[in-house]
């Protein structure tokens, strides 16, 4: 390997040495992520990719002879007393703003290992560095703002619904030419400057993450999420091309192609495309009005259904299926849903949990936050294997969830979760929902099943005091 | 194009390839934990972080240490929060698969 360091006088072993290892070590983290797509070993997988990572630290370290830097440790210190911190005390309703966080953190750095390298401190300041270092800059940027907003947007500090600005696409579009001129721009050393590009590159990239993070509302949130965590990859593959560090194209590239295949997973779970999230499409509001006024009307039902009682009914059903949604999550109702479970199962019921691949606020959070309440996740079903038993079964218990039992995204066509596959709890001849009121879900839509008047019905208020209040009534 | 840049760009796709292929066939119970777990591998930017820092405060002290301090600990906090946070929720869904011997 070129060694491009004038400081450094020799690296203490040959570099195709610390090119294998590094090898190694990317190969280590590649059957650490393919650990993780199995139960069984996820968590030695997590593991491997954690110790491939400490390993490729302390590598770097004697490679390049920094030990002696020990201004370095203070700042390692830090960063890992807070990450602990961090991961002891985040509760697992808020890991995805927590990924988001993270992920944002890590755009950080990459765009000002970026920074570093277009003024020749890691890097050899060739054209090819310095290219890779303003893209660096402009992925990590636009990651870091990107994902900031979207943590701040599910911590709900501001509005979770969608932004739009006057001529929104105008700006996007000049970010992007302003983000497209600051790379052409080094190859014409004679006009620009390093600090002009470095300015262009970071005002044009920070904004774009911004307007881009902003105009995503609601129900695509987590496909956004999941795709910053590709582009922090990306953007850490592209910093290793600007240092020239094997370690960080290897990780970085893998991250990066992994994290965008998961993106499209998701989609799929969704029935959106990614195309149409990333140029803010698919949401006209035209028939919401329209929508919002039919249930106005209905209100009056509602009110009424909400004051029968549903306990007869729960006790001779004898297969039942339960939604849970975030609300359920929110209202920490976990633990007494379980309760419910075991009750209903007592009772000679069938129970089944049906997970739609996006309840909660992440695909697959809602299964973590099941089996935190201690749920089997045998009892766990994924909506294509329980969408076909809604029709046969006694009883479906909705908890919390809004969105994914939406029957607006089957027959009402232009509303923003029109097309995304639901759960057909619409099917089941007795549902019964634990829900805060019947206001919109995340999505901002009304959901048609409040209003129904046969076999529905309605128990509103913080669902742990309702559940608590049924399971009482039952076991008297 | 120096030899040395041409390896670095082909590992960039190889592993932009590998990568794809790896992830086939996630439960979607592991999602989630996947996620943050890649996650917390995209913090590999420490090692870039730490070079550019060491190289950096050898020609200007001060600046590129304010700098090269923000982006370490930022770049550390995604690594060790992430890993850390990742193996808590696998632990919490293996104790749910230990009862029934998965």
């Amino acid at each position: 390997m070129a060694n491009n360091f004038l400081w450094l006088i020799s690296p203490p072993f040959p570099s195709w040495i610390y090119c294998l290892i590094c090898t190694i070590l990317v190969i280590g983290v590649l059957v650490g992520i393919a650990l993780m797509s199995n139960v069984k070993h996820a968590i030695t997988g997590n593991r491997i990719s954690a110790i491939c990572l400490l390993i490729g630290i302390i590598i770097t370290f004697v490679y390049h002879r920094m030990l002696p830097v020990w201004l370095l440790y203070i700042d390692i210190a830090i960063g890992s007393v807070i990450g602990v911190w961090f991961a002891v005390r985040v509760k697992m309703i808020q890991v995805p703003q927590f990924v988001a966080l993270l992920n944002g953190l890590g755009g950080l750095s990459s765009a000002i290992v970026g920074i570093f390298s277009l003024y020749k401190m890691g890097a050899d300041g060739s054209v090819f560095s310095s290219v890779a270092a303003i893209v660096a800059i402009i992925i990590g940027s636009v990651t870091f703002t990107g994902s900031i907003i979207a943590a701040l947007k599910l911590q709900k500090v501001i509005s979770g619904k969608r932004t739009i600005l006057k001529g929104h696409n105008i700006y996007l579009i000049a970010c992007m030419v302003a983000m497209v001129l600051s790379i052409v721009l080094v190859f014409l050393p004679s006009i620009a400057n390093n600090t002009v590009l470095l300015v262009i590159s970071l005002i044009s990239a920070s904004l774009f993450g911004l307007l881009f993070s902003i105009r995503v509302g609601g129900a695509d949130m987590p496909i956004t999420i999941s795709l910053l965590n590709s582009c922090s990859g990306v953007a850490a593959g592209v910093a290793g091309l600007a240092t020239g560090e094997v370690l960080l194209v290897g990780i970085g590239a893998l991250v990066g192609a992994s994290g965008l295949l998961l993106t499209q997973i998701m989609c799929k779970a969704m029935n959106r495309k990614l195309c149409a999230i990333l140029l803010g499409k698919g949401k006209k509001n035209s028939s919401d009005k329209n929508v919002h006024i039919d249930n106005e009307n209905d209100r009056n039902h509602t009110d009424e259904n909400a004051k029968k009682d549903p306990i007869n009914i729960i006790k001779s059903a004898k297969s039942v299926i339960i939604v849970p949604g975030y609300g359920m999550a929110i209202a920490q109702a976990q633990h007494l849903v379980k309760e419910l479970a075991e009750w209903l199962k007592d009772n000679k019921a069938t129970v089944k949990y049906a997970i739609h691949p996006v309840a909660g606020r992440m695909p697959g959070h809602m299964n973590v936050l099941l089996c935190e309440a201690n749920v089997e996740y045998e009892d766990l079903y994924e909506m294509k294997d329980v969408n076909k038993e809604f029709v046969n079964t006694d009883l479906t218990i909705v908890v919390g969830a809004n969105d994914v039992i939406n029957s607006a995204a089957k027959h009402i066509e232009g509303t923003p979760i029109y097309g995304m596959p639901i759960l057909n709890v619409d099917e089941c001849q007795n549902v019964i929902i634990f829900n805060y009121d019947t206001k919109a879900g995340y999505a901002g839509v009304d959901n048609p099943i409040y209003s129904k008047t046969d076999g529905v019905y309605l128990v509103l208020g913080d669902a742990k005091a309702t559940i608590k209040d049924i399971l009482d009534k039952l076991k008297k | 194009m120096e030899t040395i840049q041409i390896i670095l760009l082909i590992i960039f796709f190889v592993a932009s390839i590998v990568g794809y292929l790896v992830i086939n066939n996630v439960p979607s119970l592991l999602h989630t934990p996947l996620m943050s777990g890649m996650n917390a591998l995209s913090g590999v930017t420490i090692l870039g972080a730490l070079l550019a820092t060491a190289v950096g405060v050898k020609q200007m002290p001060i600046l590129s240490y304010i700098l090269g301090s923000i982006a370490i600990i930022s770049a550390m906090i995604n690594v060790v929060g992430g890993f850390g946070i990742t193996d808590r929720m696998l632990h919490i869904i293996a104790k749910r698969g230990g009862k029934h011997g998965k």
